[in-house]
C-alpha cells in the first residue's frame, strides 16, 4: 500500500521544487540580461546628460529628475494620508464597526484596481474636473493652465495608487507597538491622542518609513497611471512648476522600446535606462526589506 | 507635561475602557467634583475630539476615492448612453471628409480606405447607425476606432484580454501554488532564504521592465523555439504576464498555508502520514479558500496589467481564438489610444467605458475574494 505512494511523493517533491526553481531562474535571467545589456552604455555621463539627437544619443537625466519629483510629490501627499488612515484603523476604529470595515474594504479594493483605471481617473477627475475648475476660478476658463496633464496631477494619481501600500505597512508597524507601552502611557494620565502622538507614532516610525519607501518603489515603477496624466515623450527643459509636464524613467523605457525612430540603434540606451530604473527600485526595495527586517527583530 | 491633571484620569480611563476591555475599572474618580475640572476637561476633550475627527475624516479618503473613481470614470463614459446632439455632428463631418476614395495621401485616410474596402459588406448592411456608439456597435466584432466608419466592437478586446489572462493564469497558478507549498513545507532553511527574496525581487520588478524583457528577449527566444508566425503574440504576452502574477499567488497562498494551525500538521504526522502526504491531503485542502483568494487576486492583476501586454502582445485587435496571434487587450487599448483621442469624442467615451468595465470587474473580484473567501477561511479555523 505504501509503495504505491512512493512515486507520488517523489512527484510532489519534484514538482514543487521545480516550480520554485523556475521562479529563481526567471529572476536571475531577467536581471542578468538587463545588467549585461546595459552595462556598456551606463556611465556617469549617461545619468547626468539629456537625450540628444532625437533621443538616439545622450542620457536620461531629465527622466531621473522627473521620476524623483514624481515620487517626492506623491509621498508628500500619500504618506501622511496613509499613515493617518492606518492610525485610525488600528487605534480608533473598533474593528467590527461598519465604518472600519468599509474603510478596510475600500483599501483592499483600491489595492486591486488596475493601474490604468487610476490613469483614467486621474484624467477624468484631476485634469478634466479639478483642473478645469481651477482654470475657471483663476482665469475664467480662457487660459488652459491646470486642465492640462501635469506633474501635480500625475503625482496625485500615483499617490492614490500607492495609498494601500502605505496603509498596510504602517498598520503592521503600529501593531508591533507593545500594548504595555500604550497602557503605561494612559495610566500616567496621557490622553489617547497624546499616547498616539508621543508613544505610538515614535515607535512605528520605522514602519512609516518602510511604507513610504515601498510606495516610492511602486510609484517609480508604475507607468500606466501617468501615461495620460502628465508624462511627456521628450522635454528640452526640466519641469520648473507643478503645472509642467515631465519625463519619467519607466515611461522613457516604454517609448524608447516601442516608439523610438530607430529601435535597433538605441538598444544600448534602452537597456541602460531599464538598468537605471531597476537599480532605483531595487535600492528602494532593499532598504525597505532591511528596515522591515530590523522591525521584526525588534518585535521578537 | 502641564496638561497632566487629575481631571484627566477619567478621560484616560474611558478611552482605555473602549480599547482594552479587560482592565479593571478604577472607581475613585467617579467621586470627583465635576466643578473643579470641568473647564479643563472641556478643553482637553476639544483637542481630543478634534484629533479623532480629523483622523476619522482623513481616513475616509480611501473610501471617497473608490466612490470618486466610480463617479468620474463612469461620468466620462456616460455620454455613450445619453448622447449629446453635437456628437453626431462631428461624425457627420468626419464621414464627409473621407467617405469618397479621395486621392489624399495621409496615412490614416489610406488605412481607413483599405479597411473600409475590406468590410464593405458590413458597412452597407448596418447603414447610418455607424459611428454612433449604439449597443449594437459596441457589441460588434470589429474594433476600428480611427476610420471613416469608426467601429467600437468590444468583442475582440474582451476575447484578447481573456486569452492573455488565461495563458498567464495557466502558468502562474501552478507555479505560484506549488512553489508556495515548497517554501512552506519542504524547503530547507537555505532554500527558503534564497527563494523568499527572489519572490520579493520578482514582485518588485516594475511591469515596464518585464514588458521590456518580453519585447526584446522573450519574444525572440520563443519565436526561435516554436517558429511563430508573429513575433509578438498572446502567448508571449501571457508568459510575461505570468511573471507579474506569480508573486501575488505565491504570497497569498503562502499566507494561507502559514495560517493553518500547527495542530493539523502535527496530527497528520502523528498518524503516520509523510510530509508530502500531509502537504497534499491536509495542508492544501485546509488552505483552499486562501488559494481561491490567491487565484482571484491573480486574475485581477493579470487582466488589469497594462504595460506588459502593451509591449509584448502585438496589439492587433483580431477576433480569433488562436493563441499565437497578436492580440489587443482592454487595458492596452486604453493605454495606447487615450493619448491620441479628442476629449469628449465617442472614441474617448468608449475608452472610458472600457475602463469602467475593468473597474467593475476588479471591484467584484476583490469583493468576492475579500468577503466570501477570507471570511470562509476565518470561519473554518475558528469553527474547528
Amino acid at each position: 500500500m505504501y509503495g504505491r505512494f512512493k512515486y507520488t511523493g517523489v512527484a510532489v517533491y519534484g514538482l514543487t521544487g521545480l516550480a520554485a526553481a523556475l521562479i529563481l531562474v526567471a529572476v536571475l535571467v531577467i536581471i542578468a540580461n538587463i545588467v549585461i545589456g546595459g552595462w556598456n552604455t551606463i556611465s556617469w555621463e549617461f545619468i547626468t546628460a539629456s537625450p540628444t539627437e532625437g533621443m538616439t544619443k545622450g542620457g536620461v537625466f531629465p527622466a531621473i529628475v522627473g521620476t524623483f519629483l514624481l515620487v517626492i510629490i506623491m509621498s508628500l501627499a500619500g504618506v501622511p494620508v496613509g499613515t493617518i488612515t492606518a492610525i485610525y484603523l488600528s487605534e480608533y476604529a473598533i474593528s467590527t464597526s461598519i465604518l472600519a470595515r468599509m474603510i478596510r474594504f475600500a483599501v483592499n479594493t483600491l489595492a486591486g484596481v488596475p493601474a490604468i483605471v487610476f490613469g483614467l481617473f486621474g484624467l477624468g477627475f484631476f485634469v478634466q474636473f479639478v483642473g478645469k475648475g481651477l482654470d475657471h476660478l483663476l482665469t475664467g476658463g480662457v487660459e488652459l493652465h491646470w486642465s492640462q496633464p501635469n506633474i501635480l496631477w500625475a503625482s496625485l494619481t500615483m499617490s492614490l495608487l500607492t495609498l494601500p501600500v502605505v496603509i498596510v505597512s504602517v498598520e503592521e508597524a503600529i501593531r508591533t507597538v507593545p500594548g504595555e507601552l500604550r497602557e503605561a502611557s494612559l495610566a500616567l494620565g496621557a490622553t489617547k491622542w497624546q499616547t498616539i502622538r508621543k508613544v505610538v507614532i515614535p515607535h512605528s516610525l520605522t514602519g512609516i518609513l518602510t511604507g513610504g519607501i515601498l510606495a516610492v518603489s511602486r510609484g517609480a515603477g508604475e507607468v500606466a497611471p501617468i501615461l495620460f496624466t502628465g508624462a511627456a515623450y521628450f522635454l528640452p527643459h526640466l519641469p520648473s512648476s507643478l503645472s509642467d509636464q515631465f519625463m519619467e524613467l519607466g515611461y522613457h523605457v516604454y517609448i524608447m522600446a516601442t516608439q523610438s525612430p530607430d529601435v535597433e540603434a538605441t538598444r544600448g540606451i534602452q537597456y541602460a535606462t531599464t538598468l537605471v530604473l531597476l537599480l532605483l527600485t531595487f535600492g528602494l526595495n532593499f532598504s525597505a526589506i532591511y528596515l522591515r527586517h530590523r522591525l521584526r527583530r525588534m518585535r521578537a | 507635561m502641564n496638561k497632566d491633571h487629575p481631571g484627566d484620569i477619567k478621560e484616560a480611563r474611558q478611552t482605555t475602557m473602549t480599547s482594552k476591555a479587560n482592565i479593571p475599572k478604577p472607581l475613585p474618580s467617579r467621586k470627583r467634583e465635576p466643578s473643579d475640572t470641568s473647564s479643563l476637561r472641556n478643553r482637553f476633550r476639544f483637542g481630543e475630539s478634534l484629533a479623532e475627527y480629523s483622523i476619522k475624516t482623513i481616513s475616509f479618503i480611501s473610501l471617497a476615492v473608490i466612490i470618486l473613481i466610480f463617479i468620474f470614470v463612469f461620468r466620462e463614459a456616460a455620454p455613450l448612453f445619453f448622447p449629446r446632439p453635437h456628437s453626431t455632428f462631428t461624425n457627420e463631418e468626419l464621414r464627409q471628409e473621407t467617405y469618397g476614395e479621395e486621392p489624399d495621401t495621409t496615412v490614416s485616410v489610406k488605412s481607413t480606405a483599405i479597411a473600409g474596402g475590406r468590410n464593405s459588406t458590413s458597412l452597407e448592411t448596418s447603414g447610418g447607425g455607424e459611428g454612433e456608439a449604439s449597443l449594437k456597435n459596441l457589441s460588434g466584432t470589429v474594433w476600428q476606432p480611427v476610420s471613416a466608419q469608426p467601429k467600437y466592437g468590444l468583442l475582440p478586446l474582451v476575447i484578447g484580454t481573456l486569452k492573455v489572462t488565461l495563458i498567464a493564469m495557466l502558468i502562474a497558478a501552478p507555479v505560484g501554488i506549488l512553489s508556495a507549498l515548497f517554501v512552506s513545507v519542504f524547503a530547507p532553511r537555505w532554500a527558503k532564504e534564497i527563494l523568499k527574496p527572489a519572490i520579493e525581487i520578482l514582485a518588485g520588478f516594475p511591469s515596464v521592465v518585464i514588458g521590456f524583457f518580453a519585447l526584446i528577449v522573450l519574444a525572440s527566444v520563443m519565436q526561435n523555439l516554436f517558429g511563430f508566425e508573429y513575433r509578438l503574440n498572446a502567448l508571449v504576452g501571457g508568459v510575461a504576464l505570468s511573471l507579474a502574477v506569480i508573486p501575488i499567488i505565491f504570497t497569498v497562498t503562502e499566507d494561507a498555508l502559514a495560517s493553518i494551525p500547527r495542530a493539523l500538521t502535527e496530527a497528520s504526522l502523528a498518524l503516520g502520514a509523510t510530509k508530502w502526504q500531509t502537504a497534499l491531503y491536509v495542508l492544501l485542502p485546509a488552505a483552499t479558500p486562501g488559494v481561491f483568494a490567491a487565484l482571484l487576486l491573480g486574475i485581477g492583476r493579470a487582466f488589469g496589467e497594462t504595460m506588459i501586454v502593451l509591449m509584448a502582445t502585438g496589439n492587433a485587435a483580431l477576433l480569433s481564438f488562436n493563441l499565437v496571434e497578436p492580440v489587443r487587450t482592454m487595458s492596452a487599448t486604453i493605454g495606447a489610444e487615450m493619448a491620441e483621442v479628442v476629449f469628449g469624442e465617442i472614441h474617448y467615451n468608449v475608452l472610458f467605458l472600457i475602463g469602467s468595465i475593468m473597474f467593475l470587474f476588479s471591484f467584484t473580484l476583490n469583493a468576492v475574494a475579500e468577503l466570501f473567501v477570507r471570511r470562509k477561511l476565518m470561519q473554518r479555523f475558528k469553527g474547528s
